[in-house]
């Protein structure tokens, strides 16, 4: 499993971008798979048979693509202007390294030199038309030779175990989703299960809701890595959520409430086999879950998600048992609706 | 059917966004003598069936109601809450509130924030517990709680929490209580989660394929002390015929049709245009290959505070609209 998380966590797939990551998948779960198709939209759509027949009526989520940023124009001096691909902070975004296009450019995000700033500049957060990436080019026409106006960036950030077994690495939002999925794919099933690697989700769940509209299941298990704030200087409601006090049960986002009853499963499945489990103290955030609830006449939804900290950073941080947990805590949701 | 009895059990029945159970039953057992066919959809939409060969008419009235929800428990024993749907901070301070176990609260403010710049996040609930561990035998993480004001008759107007959009479903009963005669093929809808993004209706509109869609809905009163002119339509002045919200322009011919129903049958009907606010008629009408949609709204004071207002004149005439147009001859 954590050897399954850093791969994941270290292949680039900004969303619409997943190519890699999609292709990392396919080659896992394809001899596990009865079928395996790509969507329109860039969804793997795994399909694999249970002891149990069951058709599409249980599907899982998780989706591939991670947040970046964009080139929108270069300078005369060759510097690359971009924006954000998904929600981020331009907070973190200062000196990080990241590569560019499908040549993997490398480059850095600069700024203004220190001594030509003024004291008031120095107070903010630089805009984010103040930011530019650096690909080392003499100019505009030498820029224009490596990248391409469109091109999209991924932070560069490798995988890293420390302290008490917690993961740093960049997407682990949502690639600790399907890191379990692979997992799940690998062993057998009680029951037919529809696995959607989504696309596109950090732009607003458009992955999903086509995914979603083909498969039309009937219960839907969202698998997220969700934003968790367990730092010093906020107040313990402001947290939200906290890694290593096992996985995060969705009841209610920004996006979806979530089915009620099945919320109860998950947490009752927990109680009884030891798993601790947590909910978020906070509402903020979306997953695929409100498109794929939305779909056809609906579809039931719940979701299991991993507490990370520094969401959509070049370096978040999660637990390596939260994620096993949320393994077995899926693995268990699995059964419960075998039995049903 | 007696008017303010039902009301007053319409508004009572718990039913925030998401945890519709109990209004939901309230309105079946009362739906139950009009129609052939009662279910119940993934989401909780509420379906009451009257079957004809003719066209299909769905009517829509969402049962969710705006709320709070705990999303902490403080040291203190105050509860830390979020929004179900659009809740204005200022507009709740001091309101009772109660969960769903009976649980009784008021809505309090952290004294830090200046009232002037209250968000929801800075809202507690005081529920009288002395501390944290007596909150969490009172209540959970998660909870929804609503308002507990009164519900009470002022001269011809009705003052009460939630006739957004309880008044509807009231309106919609009423209908089907009093329907004519008609081969109409028709649906009346008492959607979940339209407070959060009217979710419900969407996938409700998506298993029905109607031909035409009405959202019965609250629309925002334009006679407050000056007003905005966000809106038109006016207290006491009739049915109010949705042209626009933001969630659609509804389709020109049925707001015509509307009109002139009111019109033939001597039903005061006034057009609503509604520069704020969606309603279930925006997702109706994006179904599948598109629908036929509009609404048919009651004019209400103070919307989404925790005391609403509504004329009981313009409630009859929605009734008497939707039973017109339940009854009119319509093409598939």
């Amino acid at each position: 499993m954590i050897e399954t998380l850093k791969t994941l966590c270290c292949l680039s797939g900004p969303s619409s971008y997943e190519d890699q990551v999609r292709d990392y998948i396919r080659s896992r779960v394809e001899p596990y798979a009865d079928s395996v198709r790509v969507d329109a939209l860039g969804n793997l759509i795994v399909f694999k048979r249970g002891a149990k027949a069951a058709g599409n009526k249980l599907m899982l989520c998780a989706h591939m693509d991670e947040v970046g940023l964009i080139v929108k124009s270069v300078t005369d001096e060759g510097y690359l202007k971009f924006g954000c691909v998904g929600g981020i902070d331009r907070r973190i975004l200062l000196g990080k390294r990241v590569t560019v296009g499908e040549k993997a450019t490398p480059g850095v995000i600069g700024l203004k030199a220190i001594h030509l700033t003024t004291a008031e500049e120095r107070k903010d957060v630089p805009k984010l038309s103040d930011l530019y990436i650096d690909i080392g080019a003499k100019d505009k026409d030498e820029a224009l030779a490596q990248v391409e106006l469109g091109d999209v960036c991924t932070f560069v950030s490798d995988a890293v175990e420390f302290g008490d077994r917690m993961l740093k690495a960049k997407a682990i939002d949502d690639r600790v989703g399907c890191a379990v999925m692979v997992k799940l794919l690998e062993e057998d099933l009680p029951i037919d299960c529809t696995f959607v690697f989504s696309t596109m989700e950090e732009v607003g769940t458009r992955g999903a809701f086509g995914a979603a509209f083909s498969v039309t299941p009937e219960v839907a298990l969202v698998l997220e890595g969700t934003t968790s704030a367990d730092i010093p200087a906020l107040k313990p409601e402001r947290q939200v959520c906290w890694p290593g006090k096992g996985p995060v049960l969705s009841w209610m986002d920004g996006g979806t409430i979530y089915d009620r009853e099945l919320f109860q499963l998950l947490r009752d499945l927990a109680e009884q086999n030891g798993l601790p489990w947590q909910m978020k103290h906070y509402l903020s955030g979306g997953t695929d879950g409100q498109a794929i609830q939305r779909t056809k006449a609906g579809v039931r939804v719940t979701g299991l998600s991993a507490a990370v900290r520094y969401l959509h950073a070049p370096n978040s941080v999660c637990s390596i048992t939260d994620a096993e947990q949320m393994l077995a805590l899926a693995r268990l949701f699995i059964r419960a609706m075998a039995e049903r | 059917m007696d008017m303010m009895n039902d009301l007053t059990r319409l508004v009572s029945a718990f039913g925030p966004s998401g945890a519709e159970k109990e209004i939901s039953q309230v309105i079946e057992e009362l739906a139950q003598p009009y129609v052939d066919e009662i279910s119940r959809d993934t989401l909780g939409n509420l379906i009451c069936h009257k079957k004809g060969s003719g066209p299909k008419i769905m009517f829509s009235a969402h049962m969710d109601s705006i709320g709070l929800v705990a999303t902490h428990i403080g040291e203190k024993g105050f509860v830390h809450v979020g929004a179900l749907g659009g809740v204005d901070p200022k507009a709740i301070l001091y309101t009772p509130v109660r969960f769903q176990n009976g649980t009784k609260g008021l809505v309090c403010r952290n004294l830090g924030v200046e009232v002037e710049k209250l968000k929801v996040t800075d809202l507690r609930i005081d529920i009288g517990a002395a501390n944290r561990e007596e909150a969490e035998k009172l209540i959970r993480v998660g909870d929804p709680a609503v308002y507990a004001t009164p519900t009470e008759q002022m001269g011809n107007r009705v003052a009460s929490p939630y006739l957004d959009d309880r008044i509807a479903c009231l309106v919609l009963l009423m209908a089907m209580e009093r329907l004519e005669e008609t081969d109409n093929d028709l649906y009346f809808v008492f959607s979940v989660q339209e407070e959060v993004g009217t979710r419900g209706a969407r996938t409700a509109a998506w298993a029905i394929a109607p031909d035409y869609g009405i959202a019965v809905d609250v629309t925002m009163a334009d006679d407050q002390p000056d007003s905005k002119h966000a809106a038109t339509a006016l207290c006491g002045k009739g049915a109010a015929v949705k042209v626009m919200d933001r969630s659609l322009i509804s389709s020109p011919a049925l707001v015509e049709k509307l009109m002139a129903l009111g019109e033939e049958k001597g039903i005061p009907v006034q057009r609503d245009v509604l520069q704020s606010g969606g309603t279930d008629a925006g997702p109706i009408q994006a179904t599948r290959g598109g629908v036929c949609a509009g609404g048919i709204s009651i004019p209400c004071r103070y919307i989404h505070s925790s005391t609403e207002m509504v004329d009981l004149d313009d409630v009859c005439a929605c009734v008497n609209l939707v039973r017109a147009f339940a009854a009119s001859k319509l093409e598939k």
